[in-house]
């Protein structure tokens, strides 16, 4: 007989009849022989006994217990609806809130990129002391300092270069039809360093990275190619304009590739050489990345690579001029890591790993908090099967068959969780993924369902089933029949044990509020801090000419923008506040040596204080004759910072070659990010001709994207040389600086409300339990004269002394974490009584409405009824 | 009167009904008879052993059992010997034939 009949046997209702026919057959050819009917009966022996032996030979008696116990865990189940349900659900969320957390977590982490040698790719980036004076890492390079550290460990590691994935816009017929696609600079030796074979044409290659500007060749990845192309092969050899450049498509590559910035999808690759700051050994614009060829240690690598480059940015400092001799010094002293990467290198990795990673701790407590009420809810349940397990004891089970009696049931319900999760999960990784960037960028992140994904589903599951399934199954396997039956066990013991649980609860509800409090109140105040300008009803316009353009061609379209029906006021500037973009250098006051700090610059024309309702303090906008002669309007930072708060007006500054004197001061507005401190600011004229410039446009209207369209068709209507490459409303540009507060704000709060839910039900079952369980002894009390208060202390005292320690723990552990999410605050301050004060509050108030209904219960025990009761 | 001890000698149940399977496919009830024939009612096969050796040695595989209808038109479950059954036979008779006359030649021995 095969395995699988003695598998399918299990399942097979008629097996037993079966054996029950033969014997009976064999009885009846017996009396027919002559045998006396209970004679041959009893020559049988106890058909019972040899049934059970001939079905565990039959089948694997081990699967059959297994499905018996499924059958009757089912049915306790199915008895108990409501809690079944309660228990599903809330297990379901936390089980799927869990692994919605891995994939986001694996995705953007963890995941090998799908390239040969994917273990062995490491990133460079520099280590020291910023310009600012405080530590940071800079993982951008210079390409001539690439080539020679490629150079220096061409025998151990292979480099690459991979620009910073940005998105440009290209055009592949008319101007008119311009596109925005995310393209990345790569060595051609990329593609066959990482052993990828193109789906159509060629991939670039070494031949690739020879000339700066010979090589115009684009590759597209497959997944633009499917998406913008249709999958049509016919693109090989179409070109496409990008700046100045016409770039023909060579090929087409694999599926599974799309780039090396993991979180975003790259569209278009094109040669390094190709890169406008190639040769420049002034412009850091691309990671670089080292494989290591196999064996090779990481750190020689990394001695090299740190002493080539140190040379480098040794040789180069000689030309630098203007900057103070420490600044040169910090610059020089840097040193040079590689960290694995074998998952991508992405700025959004650094920005979300600590965040995601602090919503995987804090669904990993809910899960725990879920698990807490379930392993309570089993244990409340055994208590009431007590003489059931003793029966089962008492007639001869094992104490492993009881053990395995209540896992299974567990495994029920975490099953049914973990499959109610997995839908969960299914939708909520992408939800989060599509809030992780702003709307009009959306990150885009590959979330395959694949065995990782499966397995730690599986492996969460049994965790969970063991977590809260062990505790209530061994102590049912521990039951001693004679004294259950008696019913008279020690009904504290499984108090006890509950209580500990309640305690560990309201202690990790409270981390859980805590934290979510912090997440929502920086988030407050990230939104609410004062901007210096008014962002409402701003309309900003990046605009592009395929050549510099004379200042007068760009006054020309500002006059005429002036003129649309709409529009309250225009200006140009560089670009809009609040974008990564940023210019800056050291400043020299009144022909002094330059000061060590950092000043940073944006290009304004007259009338930008006005558009963006930037409060001057002192002195006036630009007046015509200022932009020539060199006027600079700086904010109030800048004030203190360089001229020790004196009024500053008619002042003298430089910055390199440049100079300026002061003709107005600004109200501090934040300049690249709502985060970092007011930067000490200049806004100074353009240049004579500019290529790129962005209009400020302040509407009249409430929704300025209601002027989108006209505008964007006006500028070219004005002057034929632009076009306009972007547009975002200001307000748009303050959101998108908060997306990461209000997503973990968002999360972190629902989680803690889902935590708080849970701790409330858990308490108010524990506290129902001992009510249920203490009846006769509070019908006692009552009938020789307690009052109702009495009971209702008796009742709660334990409990709340529970939650009291539970609190008292969570607030240490909260006061611990604190350190590891200081980054991800805003001027919070975490440990004060404002942030502690209102989760205990909260947890308080619902332990005491778990309460009511507990001690109302008690309140209204009839003694009589108790008492005669059992 | 001294009661004759019919019991199979422990361990051989299994080697007695594979060969008398050998001879042919035959129900339960017909295997206890046969041996109960011709060992001419030495040993007497009891029913409960007989039908879960019967399990033990399809589990193993060295039977093949069918439900048939006898002749008086009841279902029975009649059995054969597989080939991997023959050769169960075959090892467990020369195992038995060794140790039969290793005992006899011990039985046998004097002084």
């Amino acid at each position: 007989m095969s395995i699988l009949s003695r598998i399918t046997n299990v399942f097979r209702r008629d097996v037993s009849r079966d054996i029950d026919e033969e014997f009976e057959g064999h009885i009846a050819d017996a009396i027919e022989h002559g045998r006396d009917p209970a004679e041959a009966r009893r020559a049988f022996g106890s058909p019972l006994q040899l049934r059970e032996q001939s079905r565990d030979l039959r089948l694997l008696p081990w699967l059959d217990s297994l499905r018996a116990d499924a059958v009757f865990g089912m049915r306790q189940l199915l008895k108990r609806k409501v809690t079944s349900l309660a228990a599903i659900l809330s297990l379901g969320l936390a089980i799927g809130a869990c692994t919605a957390a891995f994939r986001l977590i694996d995705a953007l982490l963890l995941r090998p990129l799908p390239v040969a040698g994917a273990s062995r790719l490491y990133m460079l980036y520099r280590q020291g002391i910023g310009f600012d004076g405080k530590p940071q890492t800079f993982d951008g390079w210079a390409y001539p300092s690439f080539e020679l550290m490629r150079a220096a460990v061409k025998d151990q590691a292979d480099l690459l270069a991979v620009s910073y994935a940005e998105q440009v816009d290209v055009t592949y017929r008319s101007d008119q039809e311009m596109e925005k696609v995310y393209l990345q600079y790569v060595s051609g030796r990329m593609f066959p360093d990482f052993e990828l074979r193109p789906a159509l044409g060629r991939l670039l290659s070494e031949r690739d990275d020879i000339s700066p500007g010979a090589h115009p060749y684009a590759v597209l990845s497959y997944d633009y190619w499917a998406r913008r192309f249709d999958r049509n092969p016919n693109v090989l050899g179409q070109t496409f304009h990008m700046g100045e450049r016409i770039y023909q498509i060579v090929g087409v590559g694999p599926a599974a590739f799309t780039g090396t910035e993991t979180g975003t999808v790259t569209d278009v690759f094109v040669p390094t050489m190709m890169h406008p700051g190639a040769i420049r050994n002034d412009q850091t614009w691309h990671r670089s990345l080292a494989l290591l060829k196999p064996g090779v240690a990481v750190e020689p690598v990394r001695a090299n690579l740190h002493a080539t480059s140190r040379a480098f940015e040794l040789d180069r400092a000689k030309g630098f001029t203007g900057m103070t001799k420490q600044s040169i010094e910090h610059f020089i002293d840097q040193t040079l890591m590689l960290a694995p990467a074998a998952s991508g290198a992405s700025g959004i990795q650094q920005e979300f790993r600590r965040s995601l990673i602090a919503l995987g701790v804090l669904v990993a407590l809910v899960l725990l908090i879920a698990c807490a009420n379930v392993a309570n809810l089993m244990t409340a349940q055994a208590a009431a099967r007590a003489r059931e397990m003793a029966l089962r004891v008492a007639i001869g089970a094992g104490r492993w068959r009881l053990v395995q009696l209540v896992l299974v049931e567990s495994a029920w319900l975490a099953f049914l969780a973990a499959s109610l999760g997995g839908i969960f999960a299914w939708w909520a990784a992408p939800f989060v993924v599509g809030r992780i960037n702003p709307p009009d960028n959306p990150a885009r992140l590959p979330l395959p369902a694949d065995f990782r994904v499966l397995a730690f589903g599986l492996a969460l599951t049994l965790a969970v089933t063991f977590l809260f399934g062990l505790a209530p199954a061994l102590r049912a396997s521990a039951v001693r029949p004679a004294s259950a039956l008696k019913g008279g066990s020690d009904p504290h013991a499984r108090r006890r044990l509950m209580h500990a649980l309640v305690g560990v609860q309201v202690a990790f509800c409270f981390l859980v509020i805590f934290i979510a409090g912090l997440f929502a109140a920086t988030f407050d105040r990230l939104s609410h801090r004062e901007f210096g300008f008014a962002p409402d009803r701003v309309l900003t316009l990046d605009t592009v000419a395929q050549h510099a353009q004379p200042s007068v061609f760009w006054d020309q379209v500002t006059d005429h923008l002036r003129t649309v029906p709409g529009v309250e006021s225009v200006a140009l500037a560089g670009w809009p506040l609040l974008t990564p973009n940023g210019w800056n250098g050291f400043v020299s006051v009144n022909g002094a040596p330059p000061g060590p700090v950092l000043a940073y610059f944006l290009s304004v024309s007259p009338g930008w204080v006005e558009a963006m309702r930037t409060p001057l303090i002192e002195g006036a906008d630009f007046r015509p004759a200022d932009t020539a002669s060199g006027g600079a309007i700086v904010n109030e930072t800048f004030v203190r910072q360089y001229f020790n708060g004196a009024s500053p007006l008619g002042q003298a500054f430089a910055k390199g070659r440049s100079r300026y004197h002061v003709i107005g001061v600004a109200r501090d507005a934040p300049y690249r990010s709502l985060r970092e401190p007011i930067l000490p600011v200049a806004y100074v004229p353009f240049p004579t001709a500019i290529r790129t410039a962005t209009f400020i446009v302040r509407t009249s209207s409430a929704n300025p994207l209601a002027l989108a369209s006209t505008l964007r068709q006006e500028i070219p209507r004005a002057r034929p040389e632009f076009r306009v490459s972007n547009i975002r409303t200001q307000a748009d540009l303050v959101r998108a600086q908060t997306v990461r507060e209000r997503l973990l704000a968002m999360l972190a709060l629902f989680f803690a409300a889902v935590a708080l839910l849970l701790a409330t039900i858990g308490l108010y079952g524990v506290l129902d339990y001992s009510v249920l369980q203490r009846r006769r002894e509070i019908g006692i009390r009552m009938a020789i004269g307690a009052q109702a208060s009495d009971i209702a202390r008796r009742i709660t005292r334990e409990v709340f002394a529970m939650v009291m320690v539970g609190a008292i723990a969570g607030l240490a552990l909260g006061l611990a974490s604190v350190r590891y999410i200081e980054t991800l605050l805003y001027r919070v301050n975490a440990t004060g009584p404002a942030m502690l004060l209102p989760p205990l509050l909260v947890i308080l108030a619902a332990a005491f409405l778990a309460a009511l209904p507990a001690v109302f219960r008690a309140v209204r025990i009839d003694p009589v009824a108790s008492l005669r009761a059992d | 009167m001294e009661e004759q001890n019919t019991d199979v000698i422990q361990g051989t149940l299994d080697m007695l009904i594979l060969k008398t399977l050998s001879l042919e496919p035959m129900h339960g009830f017909g295997i206890a008879r046969r041996i109960e024939q011709i060992s001419r009612g030495v040993f007497k096969v009891n029913p409960g052993s007989l039908l879960t050796a019967l399990q033990r040695l399809e589990r193993g595989g060295w039977l093949d059992a069918e439900w048939t209808t006898t002749e008086n038109s009841r279902r029975a479950k009649v059995y054969k010997l597989t080939r991997a059954g023959k050769k169960q036979l075959d090892s467990q008779t020369a195992d038995w034939s060794r140790r039969a006359s290793a005992i006899a030649r011990l039985l046998k021995a004097e002084g």
